[in-house]
C-alpha cells in the first residue's frame, strides 16, 4: 500500500466505518438512557422541575467557590484543555471543511498559527492532568483503564495533528493519514467510554437540576 | 542534431562550443546547477571540469504506455538554453518519437547502442509497463516488458521519467485494465532514479543528467526514489500562497473575491500539502509560472496514485465518500437498536414484577 493509497483509504472506507460506529453508538446509548424512564414521583411538587433543570445546565458551567478552592488545578487545566479542544477541532479551516461536507454548515476559521499555539497549550494541559492523576493518591485510586484510554485517544489526534502540520519525520501523506486514523480511533472508542459525557452532560445537568427543582431546593 | 554533434568521441565541452556556447554561459550554467543541487560554490569548477571532459553518454529512451507528454515537456518547453543543449548533446541513440529511423532500422540502432556501450549507457523510460497481456503495448513486435528487461541488463542506471514510469501513473489508475506497473516494480538490480510528474519539470531531468555526468553516480534519493534536491520539499511549504493558508484566507470558488485576490486554493482541492516537487521554486516555462500561480490547485501529479487520490477538487481533509448519508443511516439504526434494547429491558422488568410473589408469614413458618 502506497502512502497515497493509505490516505485515500483513511479518508474513504476508514472514515465511513468510524462514522457508523460513532453515530450509531452514541444514539444507541442515548436512546437506551432515555428508554430507562423514571418512576412517577408521587410527592407533591414544591417548585418547577423544568426551569430548575434548564437553569442548572448553565449554572454548572461555573464551579462554585468552595469546589474551585478544593481542586483549583484540576478545574483550571480541565477548562484549558476543553476550550483548547473546542478551538482546535472547530476553528481550524481544514476541520471546518469536514463539518461543511457532512452537515452543510460552515463558519469562519482562525489563523493556523493560533491553532498551532492552542494545540501546544492543550497538549501541555493534558500531560499536566495525567501527571496529576498519577501523583495524586485519591485520583490514582479512582482511575481505571477507561480513564487512561480516554486520555490517550484524546491526546493522540492533537499530537499527530501537530506533527502533520509541521511535517516531521514522515512524508506528508502518511502524516495526514496517521492523523485522520487517530481521529477515527477516537470516534470508534467514543460511544463506549467516558467520552460519552460530551453528549450526556446536558441531560445529566438538567436531571440534577430538575430533581432539586421538584423538591424546591437549590441546585 | 548535426553530424558533427553526433560524433561519439566528442566531449560535452566540445559539443557545447561547437553550438556557440561561450565559456561564460557554460560557467553560469554550472553555477546555477550547483546552487540548484544545493552544492557549495567550491563545487562549480568540479562540475565545469567534469562536464567539459564528459564523453557524450549514450542514452536509450524507451516509451511504453505513455502520452508523449514527458517528451513534449523536455523538448519543447524552453528556447535553446544550455540545459537543452546539454540534453541535445547526449547521444540519444534511440527514442522512437524523436529519431528519424523507423522499423527495423530503429531497433537496430537500439541494439547497436546497447552492444557498443554495454554497462555504460543510460536508460530513460517514460510510460508504464502492462503486465495484463504483452499485446497491450508493443514496439516492433516486442512487448514492453521484454524490451525493458532486455535493455535494462546493460544499463548503468535507469531514469524513470514521468509518473507513469516512476509509479504506474494514469494507466495504473483504477481499475488498471492493462495491469500497468512502474519500472521499479520490474527492475530490481539497477539504480533507478524516479523523476515523476505529469509531466516532470524539464530542468529536473537536465539536473539529474548533469549530476550523473558530473559525479558518475546517481543523486541522493528519497524513499520513493526521487532526487531529494528537487523533491525534498512539499509544494505547500514553498508555495507563495502559503501566507494566505496560515492567515485562514481561502478561495472558495474559482471566481470569487478570494480567487481574484490570489488566496490559498486548499479548499478547492489543492494537493500542495501532500505533494513533493519543485514546481513552486523552479516553476515552468523557463520560470514563468506554475499551476497554483495560474489559479489552479495542485493535482499532486508527482505522487504515486495521484489519479485515485479522492478527487482533484476535494480538499485533502474531506472524506472521499458521502458521509451525510452514512451518518443518517447509522443514526436511524442507532435509535432503533437503542429503543429495542430499552423496550426489551422494560418488558423484562414488567414480567419480573408480575411474577413477583410476596412472601407471607406462613411461607416463613413452613
Amino acid at each position: 500500500m502506497t502512502e497515497t493509497e493509505l490516505l485515500t483509504w483513511v479518508r474513504g472506507p476508514g472514515f465511513q466505518i468510524a462514522t457508523i460506529i460513532f453515530v450509531l453508538g452514541i444514539l444507541l446509548r442515548l436512546a437506551e438512557i432515555l428508554m430507562l424512564g423514571r418512576k412517577p414521583n408521587l410527592a407533591e411538587a414544591k417548585g418547577s422541575a423544568m426551569s430548575s433543570g434548564l437553569r442548572t445546565i448553565f449554572t454548572r458551567t461555573i464551579p462554585d467557590a468552595s469546589t474551585f478552592r478544593r481542586s483549583a488545578f484540576t478545574i483550571t487545566a480541565g477548562y484549558i484543555f476543553h476550550l483548547g479542544l473546542f478551538v482546535v477541532i472547530f476553528l481550524y479551516a481544514p476541520h471546518i471543511l469536514v463539518f461543511k461536507d457532512a452537515l452543510n454548515i460552515s463558519w469562519p476559521a482562525l489563523p493556523s498559527t493560533v491553532i498551532d499555539a492552542t494545540t501546544v497549550i492543550t497538549i501541555i494541559a493534558l500531560i499536566a492532568l495525567l501527571v496529576h492523576r498519577l501523583k495524586d493518591p485519591v485520583k490514582r485510586y479512582l482511575s481505571n483503564f477507561d480513564d487512561y484510554l480516554v486520555w490517550f485517544v484524546t491526546i493522540l489526534p492533537l499530537v499527530t495533528g501537530y506533527i502533520a502540520f509541521h511535517r516531521v519525520g514522515l512524508p506528508a501523506p502518511s502524516l495526514i493519514a496517521i492523523h485522520i486514523l487517530s481521529v477515527e480511533l477516537l470516534m470508534i472508542v467514543f460511544p463506549f467510554t467516558k467520552l460519552m459525557h460530551t453528549f450526556t452532560l446536558i441531560l445529566a445537568r438538567w436531571y440534577n437540576g430538575a430533581i432539586s427543582g421538584y423538591r424546591g431546593v437549590q441546585s | 542534431m548535426t553530424n558533427d554533434l553526433s560524433r561519439k568521441d566528442k566531449t560535452l565541452g566540445e559539443a557545447l562550443r561547437s553550438q556557440g556556447i561561450s565559456r561564460r554561459s557554460f560557467l553560469k550554467f554550472c553555477a546555477a546547477t550547483a546552487s540548484m543541487m544545493a552544492l557549495p560554490p567550491s563545487m562549480i569548477p568540479a562540475i565545469a571540469n567534469a562536464l567539459e571532459k564528459a564523453r557524450r553518454p549514450s542514452v536509450i529512451w524507451l516509451s511504453f504506455q505513455e502520452c508523449t507528454g514527458c517528451t513534449e515537456s523536455l523538448t519543447r518547453a524552453q528556447t535553446a538554453t544550455v540545459e537543452s543543449l546539454i540534453f541535445d548533446s547526449i547521444s540519444l541513440d534511440y527514442h522512437h518519437t524523436l529519431q528519424a529511423a523507423s522499423g527495423h532500422a530503429a531497433e537496430a540502432a537500439r541494439e547497436a547502442a546497447m552492444e557498443e556501450n554495454n554497462g555504460e549507457y543510460l536508460l530513460v523510460v517514460d510510460g508504464s509497463i502492462p503486465l495484463g497481456n504483452p499485446g497491450y503495448s508493443t514496439i516492433a513486435g516486442i512487448s514492453n516488458l521484454d524490451m525493458l528487461k532486455d535493455t535494462a541488463k546493460g544499463a548503468a542506471a535507469i531514469i524513470s521519467v514521468g509518473t507513469c514510469a516512476a509509479f504506474g501513473g494514469i494507466p495504473h489508475a483504477k481499475p488498471n485494465p492493462t495491469g500497468a506497473v512502474s519500472v521499479s516494480d520490474i527492475i530490481k538490480d539497477k539504480p533507478i532514479i524516479n523523476v515523476p510528474g505529469c509531466p516532470p519539470i524539464p530542468v529536473v531531468i537536465t539536473g539529474v543528467l548533469t549530476h550523473f555526468l558530473t559525479f558518475g553516480a546517481i543523486p541522493e534519493l528519497d524513499h520513493l526514489g526521487r532526487p531529494k534536491t528537487f523533491y525534498g520539499q512539499s509544494i505547500h511549504d514553498r508555495c507563495y500562497r502559503r501566507p494566505f493558508y496560515d492567515k485562514g484566507l481561502f478561495a472558495e470558488t474559482f471566481d470569487d473575491e478570494g480567487a481574484k485576490a490570489g488566496w490559498c486554493l486548499y479548499k478547492l482541492g489543492c494537493k500542495g500539502p501532500t505533494t513533493y516537487n519543485a514546481c513552486a521554486t523552479t516553476k515552468w516555462n523557463g520560470g514563468v509560472s506554475f499551476p497554483i500561480e495560474a489559479g489552479h490547485p495542485c493535482l499532486g501529479c508527482s505522487e504515486p496514485d495521484f489519479w485515485d487520490g479522492g478527487g482533484f477538487y476535494k480538499a485533502i481533509s474531506i472524506p472521499t465518500e458521502d458521509i451525510t448519508k452514512t451518518a443518517i443511516y447509522a443514526a436511524a439504526a442507532g435509535v432503533a437498536a437503542g429503543v429495542a434494547i430499552g423496550a426489551t429491558g422494560r418488558m423484562k422488568k414488567a414480567s419480573a414484577s408480575k411474577a413477583h410473589q410476596k412472601v407471607t408469614i406462613d411461607d416463613l413458618e413452613k
